[in-house]
C-alpha cells in the first residue's frame, strides 16, 4: 500500500517521460490510438471534441472508387451491451476524398490511414492506386465488412481469397497495407495467414459480428438491412480472445479492436498481442473517448511503473 | 453560437403530462445558451448497457436560467430511464445538435404531430410575423396545447374527433380556412408527406422535421440519412443526414416517398 503511493508520487509527474509511441510497418504513432472505421467518418465532426493531433492515427470510413449510397434505413439498432449497424458503407467516392477529407486530415500532427473497401479486387486497386501519391500513412483494406453482399465479407472468409487480395493490393500500394480480417469465420489465425503469406505489413482486427434484433412488437427485423455487424463492449471478449490468436500465429503488428470503451480495455488488447488499438463504438456513448482512452493509457503506465508501452505488447502468454 | 459540446446537466424540475409524456428541465453550463428552436438534444442512459444516447428535441429553451426543457413519450427502456429522474438529479447530454427551424416568415402555420408537438413550442414563442399552430392528438389527451395559446391561435386535430377536427393537421387547416405563406412542422413521416403535397398544391412553402435512428448525432457515422431529391454536398450520393443537415429541411430537399 505505502509502496503503491511511493510509486505513484514518484512517477505521476513524470508523465512527458512516458513512452508511448508505437509502430505499425514502419510507421511510427505517437500512441497506440486510432479510431475504428465507419464510426468517426473522417474526423472533421468529432475535431469538435477531440483535438486529433492527441491521436496516435485517424482511420477513416471505408472509401471506394465510386460513390456509394449505402443501405435503406434503418441503419442501426442498440443491442444490450453493443449496436448493430448495417450502413453499407456509404461513402462519398475516392475523387471528393481526396480533395476534401486528405487535406482536412493533413492539418493535424497524426498519422493518416484510409481505410478501402470495393465490390471487387479491380475495384479496391483502383482506389489504392489513387492513394498512392496521396500523403496519406497506411491503408487499411476492409475485406471483412458483413454489410455488403459482393466484396467485403465474400473475399475475407475464404483463405485463398484472402492471400489473393492481398498480394494484388500490395502490387499497386505505395504505402504499407493493414488487411482488416471478419471475425465471423470458424478460425481467424487461417485468415491471418493467409494475409501474411500474400505479403500484408500488419492486421488489424476485429471487424463487426453478423447480428440480427427483431422487434417484437412490430414482428419486423429492427434494420432494414435484416441482418447488420454487432460492435460494442458485448464483443470485446471475442475480440482479444481473437488478437491473442493471431498474435501467436503470425509475425505482423496487429492492431485490435472490438468493444474498447477505457484505457483498460486498451491495455488487455495490447497485452493480448495488439500494437495499437482502435475506437469505435465507445465514440457514440463519449465523443470525448479517444483523447480519453490515450490519457487514461499514460494514467495506467504511470500506475503500474510501465516506461515504455511497447513492454506489454503480448506480455501474456 | 453553434458550438456542440457534452456536459453534465442538473434537473431542475420533472413532470408527467400524460400517461405515458414526461418532462424534464435541465440546467447546463452552455448547451441552452447555444441552442435554437427545432435543435435536438443528445441525452445519455447512465444504465451502461445502453450506449446510444437518445436523440430528444428541446423544447424550451430558457437562455437567462441556462435551463433547456425536453418533452418525451416512454417507448422503451431509455425514455423509461429518464422518466424515474427526479429534481437534483445529474445527466449526461450532447448539443445543441441539428440545424433548427429558421425563424423569419411573415405568415406561419406551426404544425405538430403526436411526440412531433414539443419542439414547436420554442418556435411559436420565437417566431416573428402571424403565427397559428395546429396540433395533431390520438385522443383528447392534448399535452402542452394551453402552452401554445399565449404565443398564436390554437387549433387541434384528433385521430378520434374527441377535440378540434377529426382528422389529421391537413384535415384542419382545411376546417378552419388556415391561410400562410410557410408551414412548419414535426411529426410522423406520413404526417410530413401530406403536409408536403398539400402545402405543394397550395403555393406554400414548408420546412419539416425529420427523425431517423442515430448513434453518433453529429454527422460522422450516416447511420441517419434520409433520401434526397439531389446529390448531397457532403455525401456525395442522395442523402443527407438528419442529425447534421438536419433535422428541419426544406420540402424540396427531401424525397419521402
Ligand atoms: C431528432 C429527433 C428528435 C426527437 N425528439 C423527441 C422528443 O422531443 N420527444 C420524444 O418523446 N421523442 C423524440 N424523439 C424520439 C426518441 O429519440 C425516441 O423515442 C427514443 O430514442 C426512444 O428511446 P428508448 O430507449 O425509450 O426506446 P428503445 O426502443 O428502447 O430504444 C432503442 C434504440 O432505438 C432508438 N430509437 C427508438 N425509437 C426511436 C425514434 N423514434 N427515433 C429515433 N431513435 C429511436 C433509441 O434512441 C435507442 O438507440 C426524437 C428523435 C429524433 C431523431
Ligand atoms: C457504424 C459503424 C460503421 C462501420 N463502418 C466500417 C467501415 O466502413 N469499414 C470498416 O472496416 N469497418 C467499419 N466498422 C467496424 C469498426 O471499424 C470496428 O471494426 C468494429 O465496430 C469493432 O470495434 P468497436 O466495438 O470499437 O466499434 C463500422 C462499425 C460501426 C459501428
Ligand atoms: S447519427 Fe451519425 S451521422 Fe447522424
Amino acid at each position: 500500500m505505502s509502496d503503491n503511493t511511493k510509486n505513484l508520487s514518484t512517477t505521476a509527474t513524470d508523465e512527458t517521460r512516458l513512452n508511448t509511441a508505437v509502430n505499425i510497418a514502419g510507421v511510427e504513432l505517437k500512441n497506440p490510438v486510432v479510431t475504428a472505421s465507419g464510426t468517426f467518418g473522417s474526423g472533421s465532426e468529432y475535431s469538435e471534441f477531440v483535438d486529433l493531433s492527441l491521436l496516435g492515427g485517424v482511420v477513416t470510413k471505408g472509401v471506394a472508387n465510386v460513390p456509394w449510397a449505402g443501405n435503406p434505413t434503418p441503419r442501426i439498432a442498440e443491442t444490450y451491451g453493443g449496436m448493430l449497424n448495417a450502413v453499407g458503407l456509404q461513402n462519398p467516392g475516392i475523387d471528393l476524398f481526396v480533395k476534401r477529407d486528405i487535406p482536412f486530415l493533413q492539418k493535424y500532427d497524426t498519422k493518416i490511414i484510409v481505410n478501402v473497401c470495393g465490390h471487387t479486387t479491380e475495384e479496391y486497386c483502383e482506389v489504392v492506386e489513387r492513394l498512392g501519391d496521396e500523403k496519406v500513412d497506411l491503408l487499411e483494406i476492409n475485406i471483412s465488412c458483413p454489410n455488403v453482399k459482393e466484396g467485403g465479407i465474400a473475399f475475407g472468409q475464404n483463405p485463398k481469397a484472402v492471400e489473393d487480395i492481398t498480394k494484388a493490393v500490395k502490387s499497386v500500394a505505395k504505402q504499407p497495407i493493414i488487411m482488416k480480417l471478419s471475425p465471423n469465420v470458424t478460425d481467424i489465425t487461417e485468415t491471418a495467414k493467409a494475409a501474411e503469406a500474400g505479403g500484408a505489413d500488419a492486421l488489424s482486427l476485429i471487424n463487426t459480428l453478423t447480428g440480427m434484433k427483431i422487434d417484437i412488437e412490430k414482428r419486423a427485423f429492427a434494420l432494414a438491412n435484416k441482418t447488420g455487424g454487432l460492435s460494442g463492449p458485448a464483443i470485446k471478449p471475442v475480440a482479444v480472445r481473437m488478437v491473442y490468436q493471431v498474435a501467436n500465429a503470425v509475425k505482423l503488428p496487429l492492431i485490435g479492436m472490438g468493444g474498447i470503451m477505457t484505457g483498460e480495455d486498451a491495455i488487455e488488447f495490447m497485452m493480448a498481442g495488439a500494437t495499437a488499438i482502435a475506437v469505435g463504438t465507445a465514440n457514440f456513448a463519449d465523443p470525448m473517448a479517444t483523447a480519453r482512452i490515450a490519457k487514461e493509457i499514460e494514467k495506467f503506465m504511470v500506475r503500474h511503473g510501465i516506461t515504455d508501452i511497447n513492454e506489454i505488447i503480448g506480455c501474456v502468454k | 453560437m453553434d458550438k456542440k459540446i457534452k456536459e453534465q446537466g442538473i434537473i431542475t424540475a420533472t413532470e408527467q403530462i400524460t400517461s405515458d409524456i414526461y418532462g424534464m428541465w435541465v440546467k447546463t453550463a452552455q448547451i441552452a445558451q447555444n441552442a435554437k428552436p427545432g435543435q435536438f438534444a443528445a441525452i445519455y442512459c447512465k444504465e451502461g448497457s445502453r450506449l446510444l444516447p437518445r436523440p430528444i428535441s428541446i423544447c424550451e429553451i430558457d437562455k437567462e436560467a441556462g435551463i433547456l426543457r425536453f418533452v418525451y413519450r416512454v417507448v422503451g427502456k431509455g425514455t423509461d430511464e429518464f422518466s424515474k429522474l427526479t429534481a437534483g438529479d445529474k445527466i449526461e447530454l450532447m448539443g445543441p445538435l441539428g440545424n433548427g427551424f429558421p425563424l423569419e416568415s411573415e405568415n406561419v402555420i406551426l404544425m405538430g404531430g403526436g411526440i412531433g408537438i414539443p419542439p414547436m413550442l420554442e418556435v411559436a414563442k420565437q417566431m416573428k410575423g402571424k403565427v397559428s399552430v395546429v396540433l395533431g392528438y390520438r385522443d383528447a389527451e392534448n399535452f402542452l396545447k394551453s402552452e401554445f395559446e399565449p404565443y398564436a391561435d390554437v387549433y387541434v386535430a384528433t385521430e378520434d374527433g374527441s377535440v378540434g377536427t377529426k382528422g389529421n393537421v391537413i384535415d384542419a387547416i382545411k376546417a378552419n380556412s388556415l391561410n400562410a405563406d410557410t408551414i412548419m412542422a414535426c411529426g410522423p413521416v406520413p404526417m410530413l408527406r401530406g403536409i408536403k403535397q398539400y402545402a405543394t398544391e397550395n403555393g406554400i412553402d414548408a420546412w419539416l422535421s425529420m427523425e431517423e435512428r442515430m448513434a453518433c448525432g453529429i454527422g460522422a457515422c450516416l447511420a441517419c440519412v434520409c433520401k434526397s431529391k439531389e446529390k448531397d454536398s457532403h455525401t456525395n450520393v442522395q442523402n443527407k443526414r438528419v442529425c447534421k443537415d438536419g433535422p428541419v429541411f426544406h420540402m424540396s430537399e427531401i424525397d419521402l416517398d
